[in-house]
């Protein structure tokens, strides 16, 4: 099997500074080739080897999950993609303001030709900070892409007072406290921060988040989109976990925009990791705990009206 | 004991063509080979005398053959003619350079292929007729006798006859339908899903569906046998082919030949015997007689080389491969 070529996907509301970004990403002096997917209608002035136009086509999947769809223009790019493997190292595809994130994140675990010759490297959303308060209250779109953030550029910095910038720093991590926020200006970040994220790997989860598994944040009620986590100190017993998770993301995959988890199953050496979008969960056991590693069993999601106590209930009734 | 030697390997029968890139496509033009090429480039091989010719500015994305010439869709936006011989001509050009991802020949050489989300046509006078669809339609293929289309798309086929203003009639089938291919009698239309699956109709008055499920990939490749009565398929680990006698597959299983530890990528029936080229993903090639299931070695697998086309000739005495890293070949099978 050969390398996986890496895909970001870059996302945000409408003249936040995706474009910008974009830009900056290709024009930097780091040697890389990458072929760009943009959408069709997409803002002009994108320099790059290798553009590709997209029209974010949807296809629902027949394969009885009902918020299972993929982008199926970005299959069939991919698929053409793949057949010149050696003229980039790498895919960026650029999402209009308003797509979901979802179905492309989606496309990554549901087709296997895509999973086999590409990883998803990471979600990006670029947001701005002076309208993005106005943004998530009426554009769900907006709420979406910052819930399923990976790395979230908070961009226009300067246009806002420090007050301001505090509370729409707040707004963000009332909604995803887990991604990697960079305040910047005209989207001056490293572009080392932005890719070979791995934020999709599971070896990675614990990597990129380093504060995954200490101990809770607090549930906001400021909004409908928000995140929750849930820590058993101890061990979970598999026979129970593994229903009651697939039981949550069937019953409540619509709302659960993403979910991760590390988990200290009983008798067995290893951890469990696993993440999801919607209904899809990918999860393997991976490296041991360490000998100085306390052993315990952690669960986030993101979701939309989710229930916190009927999910912290099922998980707490899985202890071994 | 049996002490006649009998030959279980084709390699020593195998020339080997460098062609350098991804072959996209392969077909004969009499007695060249044509290969398209990922970077834009047709190769052409006669009995190893080889050149190339510069048919797109980008990638080939799709390529077909009617023995006459290689049809080619690139990523230029261009539809592109490339005979045996000479410089490659121009058919069409779309203006914003959007990908042509499905091109088709008719025996009579009328043409077909895709933009963006139409589809044009253009009879053997060279008169294109384009149709706009809602979604971007995939798989592309003319039907074996008249002047029709079917074009896969979301949720189903739509058969069309490109030179009447009637509407195209749908055959429906929830889900996004990505090759189509026609069954040489006429009778089926048979489609690729994104859920691996066949979806097959029985025309008629009221189409008869026909489902043809449990592949663990998409079935990519097809191809009819000779006689029209087998429809081989990729997407597995062994070519499953079903049976198109009488009323079609449905309730019958299909044959599972060259069962192997890598997924077929490519099928090839011959064109005038039950045997079947197997290529995988892996690099491998089998030839398989359908009658008795035996199994002759091709090509060994060899990593990172997955087969991506393949061409038998007209006569089915030589086959033509190509593969993801570039390499290739002729076998020109022993005379008996």
């Amino acid at each position: 099997m050969s390398e996986k070529i890496p895909v970001t996907v870059l996302t945000g509301y409408l003249g936040a500074g995706k474009t910008t970004l974009l830009n900056r990403i290709l024009t930097e002096d780091h040697g890389k080739k990458f072929a760009v997917i943009v959408n069709e209608f997409g803002e002009a002035g994108i320099d790059g080897d290798l553009i590709v136009g997209a029209d974010e086509e949807i296809f629902e999947m027949n394969n009885g999950c009902i918020c299972c769809t993929v982008r199926g223009d970005l299959i069939r790019i991919l698929d053409g993609l793949m057949k010149r493997k050696g003229k980039f190292d790498a895919i960026i595809v650029e999402t209009t303001g308003l797509a979901d994130p979802a179905p492309v994140a989606q496309t990554f675990f549901v087709d296997q030709d895509v999973g086999d010759a590409t990883k998803l490297d990471a979600v990006i959303t670029v947001t701005d900070a002076k309208w993005l308060k106005d943004r998530l209250k009426d554009a769900p779109e907006a709420k979406n892409q910052i819930a399923f953030a990976d790395v979230i550029v908070l961009n226009k910095v300067d246009l806002v007072t420090a007050e301001e910038l505090a509370s729409v720093e707040a707004a963000i991590r009332a909604i995803n406290p887990y991604a990697k926020l960079h305040k910047t200006t005209r989207c001056d970040v490293a572009i080392d921060q932005l890719l070979d994220r791995n934020a999709f790997d599971l070896d990675r989860i614990l990597d990129i988040e380093p504060d995954f598994l200490e101990s809770g944040h607090h549930h906001h009620h400021s909004d409908e989109v928000r995140s929750m986590s849930f820590t058993i100190p101890g061990d979970v017993d598999p026979e129970k976990f593994m229903p009651w998770i697939n039981d949550v993301s069937q019953a409540q995959g619509p709302q659960i925009l993403r979910s991760k988890g590390i988990l200290a199953f009983k008798d067995e050496p290893r951890r469990f990791v696993f993440q999801g979008v919607h209904m899809i969960l990918d999860g393997d056991l991976q490296r041991d705990w360490k000998a100085d590693e306390a052993r315990s069993s952690r669960l986030v999601f993101i979701g939309r009206d989710l229930n916190e106590n009927e999910l912290r209930k099922g998980f707490e009734a899985c202890a071994a | 004991m049996d002490t006649i030697t009998k030959p279980v390997s084709l390699r020593e029968h195998v020339v080997p063509v460098e062609a350098g890139e991804h072959v996209v496509g392969t077909h004969w033009l009499k007695a060249t080979l044509a290969l398209a090429l990922s970077d834009g480039r047709v190769l052409r091989w006669t009995d190893g005398a080889l050149d190339n010719v510069e048919a797109h500015a980008g990638g080939i994305l799709s390529a077909c053959g009617d023995g006459e010439r290689l049809v080619t869709g690139g990523d230029d936006g261009r539809v592109v003619a490339t005979a045996a011989e000479g410089e490659p001509t121009e058919i069409a050009r779309d203006p914003k350079r959007r990908w042509v991802d499905a091109v088709t020949l008719s025996a009579s050489g009328s043409l077909a292929w895709n933009t963006g989300k139409t589809v044009h046509a253009r009879d053997d006078k060279g008169k294109v007729r384009s149709l706009d669809f809602a979604t971007t339609p995939q798989g592309l293929v003319f039907a074996p006798k008249g002047y029709r289309l079917a074009i896969g798309q979301m949720n189903g086929v739509s058969l069309w006859y490109p030179n009447t203003e009637a509407k195209p009639d749908l055959l429906d089938w929830k889900g996004s339908h990505l090759d189509v291919m026609w069954s040489p009698d006429g009778r089926f239309v048979v489609s690729s899903m994104q859920e691996n699956a066949l979806h097959g109709w029985r025309l008629g008055d009221k189409p008869a569906h026909m489902r043809m499920t449990g592949y663990p990939s998409k079935p990519r490749s097809l191809s009819w046998s000779h006689d029209g009565l087998w429809l081989a398929s990729s997407g597995a680990d062994a070519a499953i082919v079903w049976p198109f006698q009488g009323e079609g597959p449905s309730g019958k299983a299909p044959r599972e030949c060259g069962a192997r530890h890598a997924k077929v990528s490519r099928v090839a029936f011959h064109p005038r015997a039950l045997v079947l080229a197997v290529g995988y993903d892996d690099g491998c090639i089998l030839m398989i007689r359908l009658t008795d299931a035996s199994e002759l070695l091709v090509r060994p697998a060899l990593r990172g080389s997955g087969i991506t086309a393949f061409a038998w000739d007209k006569t089915g005495k030589r086959l033509a491969f190509g593969a993801e890293d570039g390499a290739a070949g002729v076998l020109t099978l022993p005379a008996t």
